[in-house]
Order: structure tokens, then sequence, then C-alpha cells
């Protein structure tokens, strides 16, 4: 193309006979510009799969404190619409309000509960958890009796229980009052409402799990995938910031059953507690059940040093 | 002026008598068919109506099987009283080994207590109190409550046994689970379980070598 080619001289030079007489500075230019373009292709693809899994409306949706009416009707109805789609379900997702009045708390005996796990499966079907890993928002750690060190205590035990030299601690969210999940998190996807449940908008969440490092009693989980659950087990009683299938890469967490407690239903691990070792109900009801335990026995928090102020009690008898 | 105030005086007699009934069926309301009395609850969020809160209890006298079936194929029970009414009491039995005839397969373990510390050896369709006082097996935890004391308050204020429905009565029902419903009567302690349900969240097991984080 230009003079050196035409010398023979030069021409013999040439390793690659191909390229000619282009220079080394023009190639590196084009394997940098061809590297470039390769990387901004992989950093835009989830892009494209962005565009199959969120609606445009779904992108543009506002926190849940700033949405009206309207707004929630139609987010609900996208959701219903999705659940529809992913999983075949018929499910009806509200956002029922916090009571006036009412401020929840629960109690567990600790001489009653014999680990038997009933509550974990119970919460597992009501708050429609994934089914590959058995996800539950409790844990019961088998506990050597002496300690409240739950470092000490095994959560995969695997026997007849209860074992005579143990006793067991069912672990969930505490719903603190002084919550430091809520403080951590850099984008306001999760607060407490007025009757002490800490919640999370799952569509508000960017999954940074900074809260999830921050709760002291791991209470919180992430959806590492989207949950699988067949059509037939989803539950389809489902509350916006409670038991609506969850999306991948959010966190959730125990909401003491919201959309049972907050009309006056009792919660799913409650019900299923084939030892009665569980007592729910309203703190500032002076004439409640959980009063009177808290009035009456002697009730213990985990961790009580940590000045998170947790509003699920132990006691023992 | 005379008549206007006898109408009012009437009129308020009426009501007064109207509020003291209305008072006295709630009282009975309260009262359970197990003899338990009902912690009903009033709050500032619950002061409106008031749902029941229903205590599980027997309804009566327990029916024996035979093992045996009539013409029909149904099976043949009988009532405590067919052998019991003609045949003198052992009063001083105390375990299974010396039923001899009947109750085969019974297992006692309650205590050191006889048959007839709770059953009635004067009528064996009802059971008995420590005071001598015969009491229908409905009310069964009257009697359990005798020497079960704190569990009986426990019980009383709700923090004993299980239940479902709802913790706030103004908005429904509450089932409670009764006594005997958890501990059968002749071998009370809770007996033992096998979990039978784990999960399988990457916090509960040691991570595996060469397995993926999650």
């Amino acid at each position: 193309m230009s003079d050196p080619a035409n010398t023979p001289e030069k021409a013999e030079k040439i390793s690659l006979p191909i390229i000619g007489e282009v220079s080394r500075r023009t190639v590196l230019k084009g394997i940098g510009a061809t590297l470039g373009l390769g990387a901004f292709a992989a950093a835009i693809a989830p892009l494209t799969q962005f565009k199959d899994q969120t609606s445009l409306n779904e992108f543009l949706q506002q926190h849940y404190k700033e949405l009206d009416d309207e707004d929630k009707k139609q987010i609900f109805a996208r959701l219903e619409e999705e659940a529809r789609e992913n999983y075949g379900a018929d499910v009806k997702i509200r956002d029922p309000k916090p009571i006036p009045g009412v401020r929840y708390g629960y109690a567990i005996n600790l001489s009653l509960c014999n680990g038997n796990g009933k509550c974990a499966e119970a919460c597992h079907r009501e708050n429609n958890h994934d089914r590959a890993v058995n996800q539950s928002y409790i844990r019961i750690f088998e506990m050597p009796k002496g300690t409240s060190d739950m470092e000490q205590g095994s959560t995969t035990y695997d026997h007849a229980v209860p074992q005579p030299d143990k006793y067991y601690l069912p672990v969930q969210c505490f719903q603190c009052e002084n919550p430091p999940c809520v403080e951590v998190c850099p984008v306001e996807a999760t607060w407490q409402e007025a009757d002490g449940i800490v919640v999370v908008d799952y569509n508000w969440c960017i999954g940074c799990r900074y809260c999830q490092a921050a709760c002291p009693y791991h209470a919180r989980r992430f959806n590492w995938r989207a949950p699988e659950i067949p059509a037939e087990e989803v539950n389809p009683d489902q509350g916006y910031l409670s038991n609506r299938i969850r999306p991948q890469g959010v966190v959730e967490k125990c909401h003491f059953c919201m959309h049972r407690t907050r009309e006056g239903k009792l919660p799913a691990c409650l019900e299923a507690c084939p030892t009665g070792a569980r007592i729910f109900g309203n703190l500032l009801d002076p004439n409640s059940e959980i009063s009177w335990v808290l009035k009456n026995k002697r009730c213990f928090v985990l961790k009580e040093e940590l000045g998170a102020k947790p509003t699920l009690y132990y006691f023992f008898n | 002026m005379n008549g206007f105030s006898g109408w009012l005086i009437l009129l308020a007699a009426v009501a007064a008598v109207a509020i003291a009934t209305i008072a006295g069926l709630r009282t009975a309301e309260e009262e359970s068919p197990g003899g338990t009395k009902v912690s009903n609850s009033e709050s500032p969020a619950t002061s409106r109506f008031q749902h029941p809160v229903v205590v599980n209890h027997p309804t009566g006298p327990p029916r024996i099987a035979t093992g045996k079936v009539d013409a029909l194929g149904r099976e043949i029970t009988l009532s405590c009283a067919s052998c019991h009414a003609n045949r003198e009491s052992h009063l001083e039995t105390n375990n299974e080994k010396d039923l001899k005839e009947f109750h085969q397969g019974l297992h006692f373990a309650h205590g050191t207590l006889k048959c007839v510390s709770c059953h009635n050896p004067g009528d064996y369709n009802s059971l008995r109190l420590a005071e001598g006082r015969s009491l229908p097996f409905a009310e069964v935890q009257s009697l359990c409550s005798q020497c079960h004391a704190p569990q009986a308050r426990d019980y009383e204020h709700g923090a004993h046994g299980g239940m479902n429905g709802h913790w706030d009565l103004s908005r429904g029902p509450r089932q409670r689970k009764g006594c005997i419903d958890c501990h059968d009567p002749h071998a009370p302690s809770f007996p033992g379980m096998v979990p039978t349900f784990k999960s399988r969240d990457r916090f509960l097991a040691p991570l595996q070598e060469g397995k993926p984080h999650e």
C-alpha cells in the first residue's frame, strides 16, 4: 500500500505478510479496540437478560413508602401475574397495615421446646420458601445445658429429641426495638413498622447483604436462587412485605407472619408447635398472654449486651 | 309531668334489667365446658366484641373397644359401667399388670396413683376428685389441675398448651388444646419425637471441599 511494501528488501523482513506493512502501533490499537468491544458486550449482557425478566414498570417502581393505593394495586396485579407465569399459581397479594395500639411480642418456653422442628417446617410452607434447600426463617440450636453461647450449639442434629443433656433454642428474627440491620441498609429497603415488625421491600433490596452481616442472630437469609416451589404447594395468601415469593438476589427474614398476625391470627409456627412452647400477643395490652408471661416468668433475650432489644423472649418454667 | 317521670323510671328499670342479663350471659360464656376459666382479654385494641375461646374436651365417658364386630360389621364398644356396675372395685390396683381380663395393652406411668385416684369406684362412667366429688369426663381438666397447679395456672393465662386461631379475639375465635390432647392421662410425660424437617442452608453444615460456595 505505501512505499516500503514496494521495496523488496523491506518486504522480506516482514514476518506476517497478510498484515502487510501495518505498524505495530496499529495492530495494538486494533487488539485494544476488539478487547474493549468484547468487554463492553460482556458488561451489558446482563441488561439483555434484565430486559427479559424485568418489566419497565418494575424498573421504574418507587420506594414502598412513596406508593399510593393506585400504584400498589398495579404492582400487586403485576406480581400476581408473575406468580402465575413463573409458578403456575393463582395468588392474592395484599399489604395489611399495622393495627393501631398493637406492638407484637413473642415468647418461647425453653422448658417445653423439644427441638422437633415442626415450627421451622410450618414456616417453610407458610412463607413460600425454596423447596430445594428447605429454607426456613427458624433455626433450632441443640444446646448443651448451662450456656446460651450459640457457638456451642448444633443445628444439624439428627436423632430423637429431646436428649437429656441438651436444651433446644429456636432462633428467628427477634424484631428488635433497635434493629442493627435497618441502620446499615444503604438504600432503606428494610425498616421497622409501627407494630415493631422489621420488614424488607424485596423490590427495593439491592442484595448487598450488609443487613445479614449486621444481624447478631443470623436471622436474615439471602436468596441465592429464585425459590423453587411446585404450583400446588404455593401458599396463595400472600403479603407484599411478608410471604410473597421472593425474587433472586434479595434478603428476607421472619416477619412474625405479618399477613396473618395483622388480621388477628396466630403465627404459623405457633399453631404448628406440638409442645405449646410459643406464646404470642400484644405487648401493649396488659391483659394479653404475652404480658402475663413477661410479668410472671423470668424472661431473657439473647446477646442482651449488644443493646438490640429483641422483642422475642425466652424463659424456663 | 308525673306520668312522664313515671315512664322515665320504668325505662331505666327495663334498661338495668337488660344490662344485668347481658352481663350474666357474658360471664356464663367465659366459663368453658371443661370447667376451666378462660381468660378473655380486654385491651385498648380489642375492646369490641370478643370471639369465644373453645377448649378441647372429651364429650363424655370413653367407649371401650371389645375388638368384636356386630352382624353389620360395626365395632362393638362398651361403656365403662357395662362391666364395672356389677363387679367389685379393686381399690388397690396401681399398675397395668394387675389388669387380667380387660384393658390389655394399657401403659400406666403416672406416679404412684391408683386407678381409683381418678376413676370413680362408685360410678365408673365418671371421674372422681380428691375431695370425693364425682366429676364428668368432660371436665377432666379440673381433675388434672388438682395436682398440676403450676401448669393449670400457666394454662389459664395462655402460657401452656397449644392453640389455633386468633391472638386477637376481637377478630376471630381461638381453639385451645386440652390437657389430654397432648398428655395421655395414663402415661402423661410428653413423648419423644424425631425431627423430620431440616434446612439445608449453608450456615448449617461445614463447607465441603470442592463444593461451590452456595
